[in-house]
């Protein structure tokens, strides 16, 4: 019998079996921020184990509340800034240099294809993408991490998502996701890993699989997960490049990392996705979806681009060609945070940043912000937001607001027309 | 060991997901005491009073795929804090639950079957339960009578209950 992928890593970390079905496995990379780690760090202290187990696995950075709001905020950044510190912990991202961990972490090439990962932090399952098992945690999970760098884990059961056909023009991977998870539901794949598979898979940017795995989480998976290939080594080559001769050597040592024809699935789902339409959250959870078309009408009083689903460069592009020479609604705020420095500074060169705020946008420094109403963008009561960010809790970005998750073009869409609408973006 | 008995907070819907267990813009707390008053604040649920209803109670029944959604310990630990170290559900988000028995704390899953009878015949009762740690039974009690009913957890789940948590076996083992 052949393994998945998941199972393949599994088995190069294992450490042992304590128990039947409980893997404990050696981690590669332990990431943390400034919301979960404190306490792990504070009760690490207090236990008279203020250990770390590899300052060089460890990367941090402040990005759910930052520049810090109040003293509370200020104290966890601190907490986190002086254990970097004093562990020798190099790769810390603080104001002026620090991102959206899902965004930044990839991007400053931390993530390898096989890697172990885990992140207090549910959308950790984002580094995926890279095909990595990456999963998030609590912060007991996350102390243990930081002190003896394992973790453990169930068996990972994988359902298999295969994605034929070809996506129409203003489809997206948000689109395919938010279907996916429609047709998993919210508790779908829990305990599971959800492979995704497919030509449309192995056309995406890596930002796409990135906003693909983000949201495994969403229908209840540990984690997402996509083959590496050509795309993988291009993105991360600038970091790997003194490790091979060639990228075609680079890709032969991480095409180990695929499943086997004849691995075993819980499930397989097969769909294609050439009829698949721009697709919108309307409830309070993630698997409420209905195509853009049926919600149209629906009025918008804020629209939220950012995050670590849909904050990359490739979204503020594909908004940005919507928002061009237009102006957003007078009824409408609009948010735009670019996820890390790097894409700030890509969508300021590109005229971006430029589009954004002649159209009305509020640009806001990287940051989680608006998306978990713990920052910046928080909605009052009644209101609601369109947003390209992954989860529509009820409160989520508020107390008694509304959230309508959706593609970053047709958020850009809604800005302008101050309702949900995309009939002039999609031409199917 | 933590204590696992006391009066039940029956929860009649399923997809109750962290944020309203604790919300957001409490994950500022770097205290686990100053969760107290927050448990369940954003919980939609007609009827429900979280100042009220959270009283005195140890134990939650409820639906499908409690605690969905975020990582935050914060979750369990505002149970925690209140007195409540045992769940009992058709079943959980994944993180929740390992973040339940990483902290010591039983998150137990039973049949749909079994929840369904537990609501029809306990809701709304001055209900409690204990849990026999050692052999694997819930003892609900109501109106003077009491009844018995199996569950299963895993050697490493009971593990960690017995151990208080993850970290101490973790140091121990790793």
């Amino acid at each position: 019998m052949g393994k998945t992928i998941a199972e393949k890593i599994f088995d190069a970390h294992r450490v042992n079996m304590p128990f039947p079905d409980t893997h404990v496995l050696k981690l590669d990379r332990v990431f943390c921020h400034e919301i979960t780690t404190p306490i792990a760090i504070t009760d690490l202290m207090a236990r008279g184990m203020d250990r770390v187990f590899d300052p060089t696995k460890i990367k941090a950075v402040i990005d759910h509340v930052t520049p810090a709001k109040d003293s509370k905020t200020a104290e966890q950044g601190k907490i986190l800034r002086d254990w970097a510190k004093r562990h020798n912990i190099k790769d810390f991202f603080d104001v002026g240099r620090n991102g959206v961990c899902h965004a930044i972490f990839p991007e400053k090439g931390f993530v390898r294809p096989g890697y172990t990962i885990i992140m207090g932090d549910s959308h950790t399952c984002t580094h995926g993408a890279f095909g990595a098992f990456a999963a998030g945690v609590g912060t007991t999970d996350l102390e243990v991490g930081i002190l003896k760098g394992v973790c453990s884990f169930h068996h990972p059961e994988t359902i298999k998502i295969e994605l034929n056909g070809k996506l129409k023009p203003g489809v997206y991977a948000k689109d395919v996701i938010l279907f996916i998870i429609k047709e998993l539901t919210v508790n779908g794949a829990t305990n599971k890993v959800i492979e995704f598979t497919g030509p449309v898979v192995d056309k995406m940017s890596m930002e796409s699989r990135m906003t693909l795995c983000n949201m495994a989480i969403e229908a209840g998976g540990t984690s997402g997960i996509c083959y590496p290939d050509m795309t993988t080594v291009e993105y991360l080559w600038d970091f790997i490049k003194d490790e091979f001769e060639s990228k075609e050597e680079a890709l032969e040592e991480y095409s180990k990392w695929v499943s086997d024809e004849d691995a075993s699935y819980e499930k397989v789902h097969t769909y294609d996705i050439s009829e698949l339409e721009p697709m919108v959250t309307f409830g309070y959870k993630p698997d409420q979806v209905k195509p853009v078309k049926e919600m149209e009408g629906t009025k918008i009083d804020q629209v939220y681009i950012g995050s670590c689903t849909n904050g990359r460069i490739e979204d503020l592009r594909i908004a940005a060609s919507v928002l061009k020479d237009k102006k957003i609604s007078d009824d409408v705020r609009g948010i735009v945070s670019p996820a890390t420095p790097e894409i700030y500074s890509i969508a300021l060169k590109e005229g971006i940043i430029e589009i954004f705020q002649d159209a009305g946008f509020c640009v806001t420094n990287p940051t989680c912000g608006a998306c978990l109403g713990m920052s910046n963008g928080v909605l009052a009561e009644g209101e609601a937001c369109a947003s390209t960010t992954n989860r529509n809790f009820n409160g989520r970005m508020g107390k008694g607001g509304m959230v309508h998750l959706m593609s970053p073009a047709t958020a850009a869409k809604a800005a302008i027309e101050g309702e949900i609408k995309n009939s002039e973006l999609y031409k199917g | 060991m933590k204590t696992f008995k006391g009066k039940v907070l029956f929860l009649d819907r399923s997809d109750i997901n962290t944020d309203e267990i604790i919300p957001a813009k409490y994950l500022t707390e770097i205290t686990k005491e100053a969760l107290k008053p927050y448990l369940l604040e954003d919980l939609t649920l007609e009827g429900f009073n979280n100042e009220e209803d959270i009283k005195d109670k140890a134990v939650v029944i409820t639906r499908e795929n409690f605690g969905c959604g975020s990582s935050r310990e914060h979750a369990p630990w505002a149970l925690e804090v209140n007195g409540i170290n045992v769940v009992i559900a058709e079943n959980f988000a994944r993180i929740f639950r390992q973040n339940m028995y990483n902290c010591g704390m039983f998150a137990i899953e039973l049949p749909k079957e079994k929840i369904d009878y537990l609501f029809d015949n306990y809701a709304g009762k001055d209900t409690e339960v204990e849990i026999d740690v050692d052999n694997d039974k819930i003892i609900v009690v109501a109106e003077g009578n009491s009844e018995t009913i199996d569950f299963k957890v895993g050697g490493f789940d009971k593990t960690l209950v017995k151990e208080g948590g993850w970290v101490g076996y973790a140091d121990k083992n790793y």
